[in-house]
């Protein structure tokens, strides 16, 4: 392994040094490629991340430079492509398992939930899994119930595994190296509708630790927790609040909901006494739910109204567009939510 | 067991009605009326005809997502399916399912779905439920070479082996699932042997030859009709187009695809009925106009039909 001191950046604001622009596909590839550059034991194996060059074209020209033997296009066998990822990280890889969207995460669910999260304890800490499942989420692109889910919470229900959900190039790039680099096993999870977006990327070698939430606006009156995709949403209603409101809103990206990085919300809370969180799955057994049940925990003394939440409506996502977008969040969902408090 | 004259023509009928409406979804798809993801049946059209005689319409059928030919033949009228592609609600699933999910209850076309093999289980389960009623209906399953190396198929194949379940197994084999071929997904690239391992005969057939998928699969609904436990059927043939709008088609050559087409299952049936003396070209000709104009009317009632209400996304998830 070739040597790497990267700067450690908690977050984008804090970064004064070079950067190139770039779309989110663009920084998670280029974490992959310098990754795989580094380290012989790095290696992608998934359903069409070779000779297609990855279904968003994330892994586009890896199969040419690093040819077949660490860029394994596998048979649609989500269950093996896992199972076989946890046995290759056991046994001293550091495999990036590639699972095309999350709905098909449903079939290897036995081997995240069982096997990857759960052989190191089991076994009383002999095993180490250093493995990162790379994936991706969403709805809203009329792809109908089976094919649009955000069930992130789902998987981090289970203590043993790490879920990660990067909102910006530089954020992807940042964690996808930290996720790399870590000895558990993490549940990277990059939002579908978000590849095209752009940001600023440092140009030097750089890593965002795992489980740290960022303050993507700062804010006084109300406080706002996402992550994901959400955050443009969240953001966006952020700015309509304050030039029609004069509602000045805060709003948190945790990034990764395995650490859950609670303290920046608590202390943003502390200041607004107000918060509303934005999730795009469903509202049941959600990171919204906990976010709200561990608000009212821990700063009880500082709640001057109740924990709102916005949420996916409570049904499967249908096909027809209109119909589709209604049932997601959006700016003004957010915006009602938050009067309803203030 | 042999198709007749008129069924004969009708298959090309319904071939041509499948060509014409898939590309009409392509351009719509385009133009931005149709969303999500589309898998055109292009290519694969005599498999589609091969069922709709071969397969009585008290049977059940149940496919993938790549699944407009397969409803069209089941009968399915092509204006309802063609509001489905515009979300409309008069779309065969009320345009909440969409391209990849066409069902229709009434004529047992149990539907596409959209997650690779899982159907397979379900066909297993709709078989069983005729079984266990003592009833004499068959299930046919389609599937796509791809959903043959994902648990869910070695899962359903040895249900259905070890129960006798009434299930014909079709693999549409179109060499590709996405871009990977069947040769570097699979160990053993013969698909059709695969029945071996479940107590099962085994058979493949040309795929883009109508009148031997017939005779194919009308002999397969007979051996599982008559007790004799499921059979795995493997049509060989080849998609035209992308594997869905957008497919940049790195994983093959422009030739390899040419080459193909000169093998179109259309071209081939309108041919072999004009050599046979079934039709002459003319009349070919006046079932293409048709099969244009009806989409025409298809599209033009999608057009017309209403957005399902807003209500509309609460209703269904529970009986
Ligand atoms: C479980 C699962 N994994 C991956 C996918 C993504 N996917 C959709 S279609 C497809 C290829 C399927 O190929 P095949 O079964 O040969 O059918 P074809 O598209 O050729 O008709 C893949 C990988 C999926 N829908 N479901
Ligand atoms: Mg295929």
């Amino acid at each position: 392994m070739s040597t790497f001191s990267p700067t450690v950046i908690h977050s984008e604001k804090e970064y004064t040094g070079e950067t190139d622009r770039k779309s989110v596909r663009q920084a998670i590839s280029d974490a992959l490629w310098e990754e795989m550059e580094r380290d012989e034991n790095v290696f992608i194996m998934g359903e069409e991340v070779g000779v297609w060059g990855g279904t968003y074209a994330v892994t586009r020209g890896f199969y040419d430079h690093f040819g077949e033997r660490r860029v394994r296009d596998t048979p649609i066998s989500e269950m093996v492509i896992v199972g076989a990822a946890v046995g290759a990280a056991m046994n001293g890889l550091r495999p990036i398992a590639e699972i095309m969207t999350i709905n098909f995460a449903f079939v290897a669910f036995d081997a995240i939930v069982n096997h990857a999260a759960k052989v190191r304890y089991m076994f009383g800490g002999q095993f180490t899994v250093p493995l990162v499942i790379r994936t991706t989420t969403g709805g809203g692109r009329q792809l109908g119930a089976t094919h649009s889910h955000s069930p992130e919470a789902l998987f981090a229900h289970f203590p043993g595994l790490y879920v990660v959900t990067p909102s910006t190039p530089f954020d992807a790039k940042g964690l996808l190296l930290s996720a790399i680099r870590d000895d558990n096993p993490v549940l990277f999870v990059e939002h579908s509708t978000l590849y095209q977006n752009r940001g600023l990327v440092p140009t030097v070698d750089y890593v965002v630790p795992l489980g740290k939430a960022d303050i993507k606006r700062e804010g006084s009156d109300v406080t706002i927790v996402t992550y994901a995709k959400m955050v443009e949403i969240a953001l966006d209603a952020a700015e309509r609040l304050q030039d029609e409101e004069g509602i000045s809103a805060e709003v948190i990206d945790l990034r990764s909901l395995r650490p859950l990085d609670l303290d920046p919300v608590l202390e943003s809370f502390k200041k607004t006494n107000r918060c509303v969180v934005v999730e795009e799955g469903h509202p049941f057994a959600s990171v919204s739910g906990e976010i709200a049940a561990r608000i009212q925990d821990e700063a009880f003394d500082w709640m001057d109204a109740p924990v709102k939440r916005v949420n996916q409506e409570d049904v499967p996502l249908p096909y027809s567009r209109e119909l589709e977008q209604s049932a997601l969040p959006n700016a003004d969902k957010v915006i009602a939510a938050v009067k309803e408090i203030m | 067991m042999a198709m007749t004259d008129e069924e004969k023509i009708e298959a090309y009928r319904l071939m041509m009605t499948v060509r014409r409406f898939e590309e009409r979804c392509a351009q719509l798809y385009s133009e931005g009326d149709i969303g999500g993801f589309l898998h055109l049946y292009i290519g694969q059209e005599a498999i589609a005809a091969a069922l709709r005689f071969a397969v009585p319409e008290d049977d059940n059928v149940i496919t993938a997502y790549r699944d407009h030919g397969v409803a069209i033949a089941r009968g399915l009228p092509i204006e309802k399916l063609m509001a489905e592609m515009l979300g409309k609600v008069t779309g065969v699933s009320k345009g909440k399912g969409g391209s990849m999910h066409l069902a229709d209850v009434d004529r047992r076309y149990w539907g596409g779905y959209a997650v690779v093999g899982g159907h397979l289980p379900l066909a297993a389960g709709l078989a069983l439920a005729d079984q266990y009623r003592g009833d004499d209906r068959i299930t046919v399953c389609l599937m796509g070479d791809g959903s043959t190396n994902i648990g869910y198929f070695h899962e359903a194949l040895n249900l259905a082996g070890v129960w006798d379940l009434p299930v014909v197994w079709v693999i549409e084999n179109n060499e590709y699932g996405m871009g990977t071929s069947v040769s570097r997904a699979s160990a053993n690239p013969d698909l059709s042997a695969r029945a071996t391992a479940y107590g099962m005969p085994g058979k493949k057939v040309d795929g883009d030859d109508v009148q031997a998928t017939y005779d194919a699969m009308a002999e397969a609904v007979e051996h599982v009709r008559s007790g004799n436990g499921p059979i795995l059927l493997e049509a060989m043939t080849y998609r035209f187009r992308g594997h869905s709008m957008g497919d940049p088609e790195r994983y093959r050559e422009k030739d390899e695809v040419s080459k193909q087409e000169e093998q179109d299952p259309i071209k081939l049936w309108g041919n072999h009925l004009i050599n046979e003396g079934v039709v002459n070209s003319d009349r070919l000709d006046e079932i293409e106009k048709g099969a244009e104009k009806a989409v025409d009317e298809a599209v033009r009632f999608a057009r017309e039909s209403p957005l399902p209400s807003p209500e509309e996304l609460y209703t269904d998830v529970y009986v």
